[in-house]
């Protein structure tokens, strides 16, 4: 039944067998092989949808309604760096507005749109969990704390300088940062290298450690 | 004010609270010893009821007791809900990302009370980092014995996966997260039947938050008597308080419930930014009723307090407002949060929400009508009849009623600042 992803890379092709076999059902293995079709066809396609369908033995229908209920399965190529304002209550009390305002202006990405280069797409999001750092941003789901409209500008010229292959919290947030919801520690140089949570076992997760 | 519990380790040891290393220097997977070879099952389960820990994640039941639900049936499951999304909520993050092993330790303890061979962590799309670190801690325990074949030399085995949401906020709901960790749209369940005798797969499942889970391993080892015999009678325990808005300390913190809210925003919190003054607060995230200083700064802060003043304590998180709020728009921001998180089962709710927030957004924008005020309170009543709190439900779940929250809380206690934004609106309406 797997040959229908013969065409993924490699990497791809393992981390979806190795998901395959963590679930006592193979439906419940929707949601995380969508995220690796997401890295394959750089979002959520009909192929992906198909080829997730036919691994985990359901139809394409079904695999749409799931992809279609949660926001962070993209159904659209989105830029090379998603960013995400969030715009909750907490980080609206303490200036969200003027972040999401000033990243859609340096981003030249007004709100759903990709920018014209192909590097930014800009969403607001509902609470992150970094009420205590707000306003807060993610990058490709990399989190940033303590943001204003001003920093909030800078981070998207230095996205759109260095063009960084990794994108790292730590370092965004050294860059650019401001309060924190708590200590981090030390920091990760585990980061994104796609618009999906970077996360081991799902792909991405680059890494210069 | 008692010692600290779930963050202990992190504040004594800030650079490397999450490995292995400084886990076991600290006392780390003795408790996981203690259960699997001096206790039973029954045992543990007894000292977590003794504990009267009342669950972490909002609702508030005691955790022993949901345990003593679990049906008989096999397989069993452990799924611990890192959902967390309830707007101003961020202490799970902390206990996941900074010490991932004390969370792991916890599961361990629990899945072998309650006979479950598989455990499962939901955890939001948003938190990368966390399941970044989870699973280097999971990969760390396998390694040394402390999860996967015979448990330290022990006849028990436990699997433990890491399961990433996709951005919905309804899958903190147990039953919604279960259908979303089976490979479905996260729309709860009606219940019951409830997941201790149908959850995942249709099997027993045990439902519990992080930070539920997290105390554990500290209640194996020091008793569940110990653990009630901190705070309150019946807010027993340490609770970690995440605090937001308007405050010059904003952070989480894990204290003793019985203070005052006086005491909380003013000393813990480090009081009102640039010196302004406390206009209101969200006691319990933000589906619960607003707070106002008139009435309640010198309530105690302890569940039975909040609830019997009309909110609840939910998953402790305090959101603050200075008196420069403009409290329709942050009402409108919350309702804004429920209409678009509603996952569209139940009419009233899908509905309701968005009916809530048009008409604040219309009051917002200068376009208020003087039947505004009595037409939000209609909707609400349509959605939460009687306006009271915990809230009747017209819905499967309380989604909808916790839209209604502010719109309550706003009519309540800023009515004339809800009037007035109305009467000097610029348009006319015929």
């Amino acid at each position: 039944m797997t040959h229908t992803i013969s065409h993924w890379s490699q990497a791809n092709q393992d981390r979806a067998h190795t998901i395959l076999e963590s679930y006592p059902q193979k439906r419940s293995a929707i949601m995380p092989l969508l995220y690796v079709a997401s890295l394959e066809h750089e979002f959520v396609s009909v192929d992906a949808m198909t080829e997730v369908a036919e691994l985990t033995g359901v139809t394409a229908a079904q695999v749409q309604s799931v992809a279609t209920f949660y926001t962070m399965f993209k159904r659209e190529k989105a830029g090379r760096y998603l960013v995400s304002v969030c715009t909750g209550i907490s980080c609206y009390l303490m200036g969200a507005d003027d972040v999401l305002e000033a990243v859609e202006q340096a981003s030249e990405a007004p709100h759903g749109a990709v920018s014209s280069d192909g590097l930014f797409s800009v969403e607001h999001v509902e609470c992150v969990g970094a009420c205590g750092g707000a306003p807060a941003v993610q990058v490709n789901y990399e989190l940033v704390e303590g943001l204003t409209g001003s920093t909030g500008q800078k981070l998207i010229e230095w996205l759109r300088d260095t063009r960084p292959e990794v994108v790292l919290a730590d370092e965004m947030q050294q860059l650019f940062g401001g309060q924190r919801s708590f200590d981090w520690g030390p920091p990760e140089h585990e980061g994104a290298i796609a618009p999906v949570p970077a996360f081991g076992p799902y792909g991405s997760a680059g890494t210069d450690a | 004010m008692s010692d600290l519990i779930l963050t202990r380790r992190m504040v004594a040891h800030p650079r490397d609270s999450h490995t292995l290393g400084r886990y076991l220097e600290t006392g780390g997977y003795t408790s996981l010893r203690k259960a699997l070879f001096d206790m039973s099952r029954e045992d543990v389960i007894a000292e977590v009821k003794a504990s009267n820990m009342r669950g972490r994640g909002g609702a508030g039941f005691p955790m022993g007791v949901k345990w003593g639900f679990l049906a008989p049936a096999e397989p069993r499951y452990l799924v611990v809900n890192c959902d967390e999304s309830e707007p101003g909520t961020f202490n799970d993050r902390q206990l996941t990302e900074r010490d991932p092993h004390q969370l792991l330790e916890g599961i361990a303890i629990a899945s072998y009370a309650l006979g479950v061979d598989h455990a499962f962590v939901y955890i939001r799309g948003e938190y990368p980092k966390a399941a970044r670190r989870l699973q280097h801690a999971i990969e760390e325990a396998y390694e040394a014995g402390h999860l996967g074949t015979n448990i330290q030399g022990s006849d028990y085995s436990l699997e433990v996966t890491i399961h990433l949401g996709g951005g919905a906020y309804i899958c903190g709901e147990e039953t919604a997260l279960l259908n979303s960790l089976e490979g479905r749209r996260g729309e709860p369940r009606l219940k019951p039947p409830f997941p201790a005798v149908e959850g995942l797969y249709a099997k027993p499942t045990i439902v519990n938050n992080v930070e539920s889970i997290a105390n554990v391993p500290w209640i194996v080892e020091n008793s569940g008597a110990a653990y009630a015999a901190i705070g309150p009678e019946r807010s027993a325990g340490m609770k970690m308080v995440s605090v937001s808005g308007h405050v010059n300390k904003p952070g989480n913190y894990e204290i003793e419930l019985g203070m005052t809210w006086r005491e909380f925003i003013y000393d813990i919190a480090g009081g009102i930014r640039d010196g302004l003054e406390l206009k209101a607060w969200i006691p319990g995230g933000a589906s619960s009723p607003w707070f106002v200083p008139e009435v309640h700064l010198d309530t105690p802060f302890t569940i039975d307090d909040v609830a019997s003043n009309g909110s609840m304590l939910g998953a402790g998180a305090v959101i603050v407002m200075d008196e420069n709020t403009n409290v329709v728009a942050a009402a409108h921001r919350l309702v804004y949060f429920f209409a678009d998180e509603s996952c569209g089962q139940c009419t009233p709710c899908r509905e309701g929400t968005s009916w809530l927030a048009s008409v604040l957004q219309r009051i917002l924008d200068g376009h208020g009508r003087t039947e505004d005020i009595d037409l939000l309170l209609s909707i609400s009543e349509s959605i939460s009849p009687g306006l009271k709190w915990p809230p009747a439900m017209t819905t499967i779940c309380p989604l909808g009623p916790s839209a209604v929250s502010p719109v309550t809380s706003i009519t309540r206690w800023f009515r004339p600042e809800i009037e007035a934004m109305i009467s000097t609106s610029g348009v006319s309406h015929g």
